[in-house]
């Protein structure tokens, strides 16, 4: 479902990604892991769409289709969905309203009707139940205020509510304590079916003990180095990148 | 050379002009013509126009509303809903069909400047010009002059208006360029409470020029909140100058949306007279195109334990600029002042321009002031991550707007008020398909 060909990637002028190619099968968890600087959020942020992240080379199928000219929302429309590394606060914009609204603008790029505000809002209450979350930071404006772990479970909600096929969550972890950890790590592993796909990136092999991956990627200097199964987490967490990278990293 | 040059014919002499039997008060439009004489229009050698130029006035001769004006239908008129009384102004005249002042509470009067003029003018003469005293303020010396509208609002010693009282002037309705001068004269007595929602709108291709000077006084211990949203057309030059006066223990506060005009200017002077005076002077603007708005304001902390704030914020696109001056005085034995002012302003283009000047005078050694003032652009990570979530890019700028201006409408402490406010807010931005309804939820 998801294929990247030869991609190469430029911020500022200076190329980050240099010749990636990754293939996720539907229903499959891939970990992205690599030392500070290797690529691994420019690789995310090109899958999203973000502005300023040029695609120079290489194509991102995604169901058949070429993403790479597609703004963020359409992309968000078409399934694919990026927990950030550090939510962003919107003062001001109620939680529950950017949920809402968010929704909606998805449903109606599919064609779609747009969801009743009742049933809406039970939804929310039950996934927000589900989360370990309190209805007050449904009220609140969006991540205003929330503690690390509220920001990053405020992500799994909205992943929980968009329900994405390529959810792509770049460095979910950090700054989780061990329960906030296990409760992100439900949520995600709640979405997982036969349809739906993971990039997860990460530093450190934690995070995979609890979203257990079904391959582990090295990226290093702009491209994959190396591919395993779940084992590679737990031999890199020993050996570190170097062996791996070819030098020391 | 005219007097007024931008002023069709003779200002004062040959016209029907209100209270022009009350000898006290042709006596003020003449001083005022004489003040006017000397200073000229504002020009931006003066430090407090330094931003601003009355350009509209260069080239376009007003006519004096006597002259001008017919009794055009009017579909709709804004308003806050539920209100104790309103009166409608249409091209500086009154519209007694559109206003209705008939079930005011007891003592509280709230009538045209005319009718009060003709009923009390013992009352008037004691009252105006004992706030608004500023001599070198050419834009008062010509309402000084020429004024021709208005209102007055007078609450008693101890008594309130629990709901807000509404004054609507409409402009542009005309074939001709049309100037009037509204003059306003508010007196909160002591412990008296009073909520005044203005509004000011545009209709039409007429060229206008809407010069207004509303006095304040609020008593020992009373209350008052004086809302505006100036909301003029493309072809209007509005220039409103207030003067208040704050005492004991009383509070005031003020908000003023300006969403409309081609220039438009709000110099606020404000004296904390009494310990124990509170006020808040806030606001908030968004302009396009080629419109300029300036807020200045001036407020006086000149006794001992006062306090006021400050909260403007503006967003600009095009080509249009913003100014915003402000500055808190603090007198030399004005002990435990607490004053602070802040101006934000986004920029959405690069066209844009805004030049901010807070500023604190402080005379007294034990206060607690402080201002501050940012100007940014639209956080391009916030954009990208409402777009990641598929809320679309125009939509995206919408929401991040009105968390922008979000802040500074909380201030707007009635919340009926906020929310008509809030609605201006939306209607503004460009296809305002943002939920309305959603938003309020949150304020």
């Amino acid at each position: 479902m998801l294929e990247i060909k030869d991609l190469h990637a430029t911020v500022g002028g200076t190329e980050i990604l240099k010749g990636l190619h990754l293939v996720v099968e539907p229903g499959e968890v891939h970990a992205i892991m690599g030392p500070n600087g290797s690529g691994k959020s420019t690789l995310s942020y090109v899958l999203a769409g973000r502005e300023g992240y040029d695609v120079t080379g290489g194509r991102i199928i995604y169901n058949g289709e070429d993403l790479t000219n597609l703004e963020p929302e359409e992309r968000a429309a078409k399934g694919i969905f990026l927990a950030f590394q550090y939510p962003v606060e919107i003062p001001g914009v109620p939680n529950s309203t950017f949920l809402n609204e968010a929704l909606n603008a998805v449903r109606r790029y599919r064609g779609e009707e747009e969801m009743d505000k009742i049933e809406f809002i039970k939804m929310l209450r039950a996934k927000t139940k589900e989360l370990s979350m309190s209805d007050e930071m449904l009220k609140r404006a969006v991540n205003v205020g929330f503690s690390g772990g509220e920001k990053k479970r405020n992500e799994v909600l909205q992943m929980a509510i968009l329900e994405p096929t390529l959810a792509i969550l770049d460095e979910t972890d950090s700054g989780l304590d061990i329960d906030a950890l296990k409760i992100v790590a439900d949520g995600v592993n709640a979405l997982r079916s036969p349809e739906r796909s993971s990039l997860v990136i990460t530093h450190y092999q934690r995070l995979l003990d609890y979203i257990v991956p079904d391959k582990v990627h090295i990226l290093a200097k702009g491209r994959i180095q190396h591919t395993g199964g779940k084992e590679l987490a737990h031999e890199l967490e020993a050996k570190g990148y170097a062996d791996f990278v070819g030098e020391a990293a | 050379m005219s007097i007024l040059p931008f002023i069709e014919g003779e200002p004062i002499a040959g016209r029907q002009l209100i209270g022009q039997d009350l000898a006290w008060l042709t006596t003020r439009r003449q001083a005022g013509i004489e003040r006017f004489q000397k200073t000229g229009l504002p020009t931006q050698k003066l430090e407090s126009w330094k931003y601003t130029r009355l350009r509209p006035l260069d080239d376009t001769r007003y006519l004096p509303v006597d002259a001008g004006g017919t009794d055009i239908s009017i579909d709709t008129v804004p308003s806050v809903g539920d209100v104790a009384a309103r009166l409608v102004f249409v091209n500086g005249r009154l519209r007694a069909d559109l206003s209705d002042i008939s079930e005011l509470p007891e003592g509280v009067r709230f009538d045209t400047l005319e009718n009060v003029l003709a009923e009390d003018p013992l009352w008037v003469e004691a009252n105006m010009g004992s706030v608004a005293k500023d001599a070198d303020q050419a834009m008062l010396a010509l309402n000084d002059a020429m004024m021709d509208s208005g209102f007055v609002l007078h609450v008693q010693k101890g008594k309130a208006l629990t709901k807000p009282v509404e004054v609507v002037f409409i402009g542009g309705l005309t074939d001709q360029a049309i100037a009037y001068f509204p003059r306003n004269l508010i007196v909160l007595e002591e412990a008296s409470q009073a909520t005044l929602v203005k509004h000011h709108v545009g209709h039409g291709r007429a060229e206008y020029f809407a010069n207004s000077v509303s006095e304040i006084a609020v008593g020992d211990a009373a209350n008052f909140k004086h809302y505006k949203v100036q909301a003029e057309s493309i072809h209007a030059a509005h220039v409103a100058t207030v003067h208040t006066r704050i005492g004991r223990d009383a509070n005031y506060e003020g908000f003023g949306l300006s969403i409309g005009g081609l220039l438009s200017r709000t110099e606020t002077n404000i004296t904390l007279a009494g310990q124990g005076a509170n006020a808040g002077l806030h606001g908030a603007y968004m302009m396009r195109g080629n419109e300029h708005c300036d807020n200045t304001s001036y407020i006086d902390m000149a006794v001992p334990n006062t306090t006021c704030n400050q909260v403007f914020k503006g967003v600009l696109d095009d080509a249009s600029r913003g100014v915003f001056q402000g500055k808190i005085h603090v007198a030399r034995d004005a002990q435990k002042a607490d004053g602070r002012m802040l101006n934000k302003t986004l920029l959405l283009s690069n066209d844009a321009e805004i030049d901010s000047k807070p500023e604190l005078e402080i005379y007294a050694d034990d206060v607690q002031c402080a201002h501050g003032m940012t100007t940014g652009q639209l956080d391009t990570t916030a954009l990208f991550y409402l777009r990641s979530r598929g809320i679309p890019e125009a939509l995206a700028r919408n929401m991040l707007v009105q968390s922008f201006l979000g802040d500074a409408l909380e201030e707007i402490s009635d919340e009926n008020v906020r929310e008509v406010f809030l609605d201006r807010v939306v209607h503004w931005l460009p296809a305002h398909c943002f939920l309305a309804g959603e938003w309020k939820e949150s304020a």
